[in-house]
């Protein structure tokens, strides 16, 4: 850069430039214009009756407003991924089956009721006919059947839902009260296919899909509790009661999710009752949660979440077809060195110390919301925190404690690793609590906390980690993650899999209980497969976080969680939240804060500027004595 | 060369000369004569075509800027470790097909020569993609943040660039006093605070209100969204208050201190003596003589400034959910979503290097002696 020259030469030879007048004036009317901008809001009347105006519109509808801080990343059904966008979807179109909000078995939704064949390759369901979409056409089978089919169809519209579509042969709708799944082979998940039902007579019309977002024309015709109504990227997405949901009609008579990419600037905007509900990112912090139990009608609801914080071990990384990769450390293979790892994790003091108590104690692999599929460890099988059988069991798989090392056959004493996620305050946390207790235990554990943990992960690259999956309804995804079929093609690939586990008895297991339709015995399937997890050591389950949320009582009187007992309200399985919301009378949140704070406000910018300005002309004038 | 009289340039130059002259020549007035007397077609001509291969050498340099700019841009962002298709989809339930069709989509399952080809083709006729989280043309992402950016950053840039000369000038004139001390260490102490903590205790203090004071300012966000009209404009100017404060307290640091130092540097200079000697007043003095001497360096620094004035500003806009360009950029940072982090990037550079090329252009219209 030549140009720090050209200052070192303008200085020493200066030239003042004549004509000055044009550029003060510019600017004094470039200033004048900001100023006008960026202040009028105190100096103008207009605001006052801005906010009058709003107050007003207040009174008469209820205003349910929502922070989050996630971007929505499409309105199409056929693409969006994010729980945000799902969320919306779960609002504004009816999916086949919901989730009971008390324990979460799926009930009816667009379909009343569904039942599989003798051969168990075909289901049939009865499409409601009280559902209308928002234009006023009614939503029929044929609606259901034309989503199913463009997703099927691979038309670049397979991004969202086509894991629930594989294994169809063919679906239809020989009547508009009856839709027709044809299956390749039996899936015990058909009542939890979580696919938005779209119009036919509105998205047959769209030209190319795989590109259309649904954010243009509003509203949106849907069919669910809520209609979309109006979206601005990164500010807020609107949405309004349907009065003429077939389950009745939401209490609120406006839902808005409003951006706010900070939490803590969230939570500000809770306590001034700018939103009406903070749903944490995963959860509140908490000295976020701490900060809002002294504040008057704010309620926090602490219940228990949907996700599962363990600690997985490298079973040693391969192919499908058995080729080994990554270096993932050797004595790791050893089942009693993975359980002497979980059995010196003392999961309480995590919980206390780490979560400050916003956590259950981990055991089995499925949280215990889900009622029907959780498990817990007989009193023999679990792995408590015992310090001492850890080490009895390391002695036993040839580690001895040479000099407060653990040493191999090899004469190498035992060092692993750990991957853990920077952005995740937790993780780290966690990780000092490890290096403590696996010290004690004479292995030394060194704490490798990355930005983007994928690279060493799909690499195999890792001796042990933390991770962490969100549950649904039905548990067939959480467990197919760990059969064989869900490895890698080709080393280092991404795919499916989330820790390489690949075990013959629990994939058999799986595929039964992917044949098995009755639910009953389904769940004990299930157990089974968990009880391996467990027994083996691979996925190690520590704590199952919380769901840290906060809203105003003063302006929602009562809103259902997920389970109903205790449970989560944002990101639920199902509307129940939003559509149940009842509104507490009189306030709703609204923005920009009463017209008493706008007047104040103005009163406290009009005194400021006089005071600035008086003392500025002083100042002048003492000056101006001087410069005489 | 009736061109070159409406040259705006060269009379601007020619200009400059005479009062360059009228400085040396003591006799004020008078001394123009000479001066006068050369301003004949001859010279003029000459400088007029000195500066236009000036302009054109520097323009010519920037738009081989662009094209490195574009080209690195492609392979920088492939560095960024992490499976774009895996980390979009991380935590959530997908088959390997859907994986599959995603990387199909995107393109990624191409060779890197082949999504570089396709690429330098697609931008040089103005396509840079879809943006692989949002489903929407990188253009159009961008365009849409680009006015709340412009909004924020530019009307604090104008604002702090404003005070950071006014208080540098005072500052420098009066150093050493009570005031200069105040408000350089003021502004040094503002410079030195982390925008996002600053626009955190801003918004706790005077949105939700602390003990008398009420809340008087929106907690973020650009737009209350049921306003039109003038209503609409005063809404966010309502709304733009917090976050411009927090970046002009943290940002007007930079140009009172250069502006500071670089009037320091003149204040000892015997012109500045003659001009009073003349019997100047001494804010004439500043005004007229020492101030447009010493705004060189500051004209640097605002280019610069204005150059980044499009990139955003990530914490501020974050701290206030602010739907501008810095906010995006940083969520195509984290997936990585390729051809957004492309397009902005290349936005980016683009505004730094345009600006750079104006200070470059306009140089030797505020000193004449650049660029011969």
């Amino acid at each position: 850069m030549d140009r720090q020259d050209q200052h070192g030469r303008s200085r020493t030879r200066p030239a003042p430039a004549r004509s000055r007048l044009p550029f003060v004036a510019a600017a004094a009317a470039a200033a004048a214009f900001v100023l006008t901008a960026g202040l009028a809001t105190p100096l103008n009347p207009a605001p006052q009756k801005a906010a009058a105006e709003a107050a007003a519109e207040d009174d008469g509808k209820k205003t349910l407003t929502v922070a989050v801080a996630q971007s929505v990343d499409s309105l199409s059904p056929f693409i969006a991924q994010r729980l945000l966008s799902t969320s919306i979807h779960r609002l504004t179109y009816e999916y086949l089956t919901n989730y009971d909000p008390k324990d979460n078995h799926a009930v009816p939704a667009f379909a009343t009721k569904w039942q599989p064949s003798a051969d168990k390759l075909t289901w049939t369901y009865t499409i409601r006919s009280n559902s209308r979409w928002s234009d006023g056409k009614k939503a029929t089978a044929q609606d259901a059947a034309w989503t199913f089919n463009k997703i099927m169809s691979k038309e670049g519209t397979a991004t969202a839902n086509s894991n629930f579509v594989t294994n169809f042969r063919k679906v239809t709708a020989p009547s508009p009260t009856q839709l027709v799944i044809e299956l390749k082979k039996p899936q015990s998940t058909m009542a939890a296919l979580d696919v938005p039902i779209v119009p036919k007579h509105v998205w047959e019309k769209v030209d190319d899909i795989s590109k259309f977002n649904n954010d243009k024309d509003f509203p949106v015709v849907g069919n669910g509790p809520f209609v979309l109504t109006d979206f601005k990227v990164d500010q807020y997405v609107k949405l309004r009661a349907n009065k003429n949901f077939w389950r009745g009609a939401p209490k609120f008579d406006e839902l808005v999710f409003k951006t706010y990419k900070d939490q803590d600037a969230a939570v500000a905007a809770l306590k001034k009752g700018e939103v009406s509900f903070v749903a944490g990112q995963p959860a509140l912090t908490p000295a976020q949660a701490n900060g809002l139990k002294g504040e008057p009608d704010v309620k926090v609801n602490n219940g228990p979440g949907r996700r599962f914080f363990a600690l997985a071990t490298n079973p040693g990384a391969r192919t499908r077809d058995g080729k080994k990769f990554g270096d993932g450390h050797p004595a790791l293979l050893d089942k009693r060195v993975r359980q002497a790892l979980f059995l010196s994790v003392d999961r309480k003091a995590i919980v206390d110390k780490v979560f400050q108590g916003n956590a259950v104690e981990g055991a089995g692999y499925i949280p215990p919301r889900f009622s029907e599929y959780s498990w817990q460890p007989s009193a023999g099988q679990e792995l408590g925190y015992d310090p001492q059988r850890a080490a009895k069991l390391l002695d036993e798989a040839g580690y001895e404690k040479k000099g407060g090392k653990r040493v191999g056959k090899d004469g190498k004493p035992l060092n692993l690793r750990i991957l853990c996620h920077a952005t995740d305050p937790n993780d780290k946390a966690v990780g000092k609590y490890l290096k403590e207790w696996w010290g004690d235990l004479g292995i030394g554990l060194k704490v490798n906390c990355l930005d983007d943990v994928s690279v060493p992960w799909y690499a195999g690259e890792y001796d042990l980690a933390f991770d962490g999956w969100s549950v649904n309804p039905d548990p067939d995804f959480v467990l197919g993650i760990h059969t064989c079929a869900a490895l890698p093609e080709k080393a280092k690939e991404s795919a499916a899999t989330d820790n390489f586990i690949c075990d013959k008895k629990y994939d058999e297991l799986y595929e039964k209980q992917l044949a098995e339709y009755d639910p009953a015995k389904r769940a004990g399937l299930v157990k089974q497969m968990e009880s391996w997890l467990y027994d083996s050591g691979y996925m190690n389950v520590i704590a199952y976080p919380n769901a840290v949320e906060a809203y105003r009582t003063d302006q929602i009187k009562s809103i259902a969680t997920m389970p109903s007992a205790a449970g989560n309200i944002y990101g639920q399985d199902g509307y129940w939240s939003w559509w149940s919301a009842v509104p507490a009378s009189g306030k709703t949140s609204s923005d920009g804060g009463s017209s008493t704070g706008v007047i104040i406000g103005i009163a406290v910018a009009a005194v400021v500027l006089a005071g600035g300005g008086a003392l500025f002309a002083l100042r002048r004038r003492s000056t101006a004595d001087d410069r005489e | 060369m009736t061109g070159a009289e409406s040259n705006p340039a060269a009379i601007l130059a020619a200009e400059a000369e005479a009062a360059r002259t009228d400085r040396g020549a003591p006799g004020g007035p008078a001394g123009q004569a000479g001066p006068r007397g050369r301003r004949d077609s001859g010279p003029r001509a000459r400088d007029t075509t000195a500066y236009l291969q000036y302009a054109a050498g520097k323009l010519g340099g920037a738009l081989v800027s662009m094209f490195a700019v574009l080209v690195t841009s492609f392979f920088l962002f492939r560095l960024i470790p992490g499976d774009p298709v895996k980390q979009m989809t991380g935590g959530r339930r997908v088959s390997s097909e859907q994986l599959e069709a995603m990387r199909q989509e995107f393109g990624l399952d191409q060779p890197v020569w082949q999504q570089f080809t396709a690429y330098c083709g697609n931008v040089l006729t103005g396509d840079f993609g879809t943006s692989y989280q949002f489903h929407a043309p990188v253009m159009d992402k961008i365009t849409e943040a680009l006015p709340a950016t412009l909004w924020l950053t530019g009307t604090a840039y104008v604002l702090y660039t404003l005070i950071g000369i006014w208080l540098g000038t005072r500052t420098a004139w009066r150093n050493g006093r009570l005031g200069d001390r105040f408000h350089t260490g003021l502004a040094l102490t503002l410079y030195s605070v982390p925008s996002f903590w600053l626009g955190l205790l801003l918004i706790i203090t005077f949105s939700v209100g602390m003990g008398p004071l009420p809340g008087l300012f929106p907690t973020g966000g650009m737009e209350s969204g049921d306003e039109s009209g003038f209503a609409y404009v005063v809404d966010v100017a309502h709304h733009m208050v917090l976050p411009v404060l927090t970046l002009v307290a943290v940002g007007y640091a930079q140009t009172l201190l250069v502006m500071r130092s670089s009037l320091l540097d003149e204040m000892g200079s015997d012109y500045l003596t003659t001009a009073r000697a003349k019997g100047l007043r001494d804010d004439l003095v500043r005004r007229r003589h020492a101030v447009p001497n010493a705004l060189l360096p500051t004209v640097t620094l605002m280019f610069v400034n204005l150059g980044t004035v499009v990139a955003g500003a990530i914490l501020v806009e974050t701290v206030f959910s602010w739907p501008g360009l810095g906010g995006l950029f940083y969520q195509a940072l984290s997936v990585p979503d390729l051809p957004l982090v492309q397009g902005l990037f290349f936005v980016f550079a683009t505004a730094v290097i345009l600006m750079n090329t104006v200070a470059d252009v306009i140089y030797p219209l505020l000193d004449p002696r650049v660029g011969r």
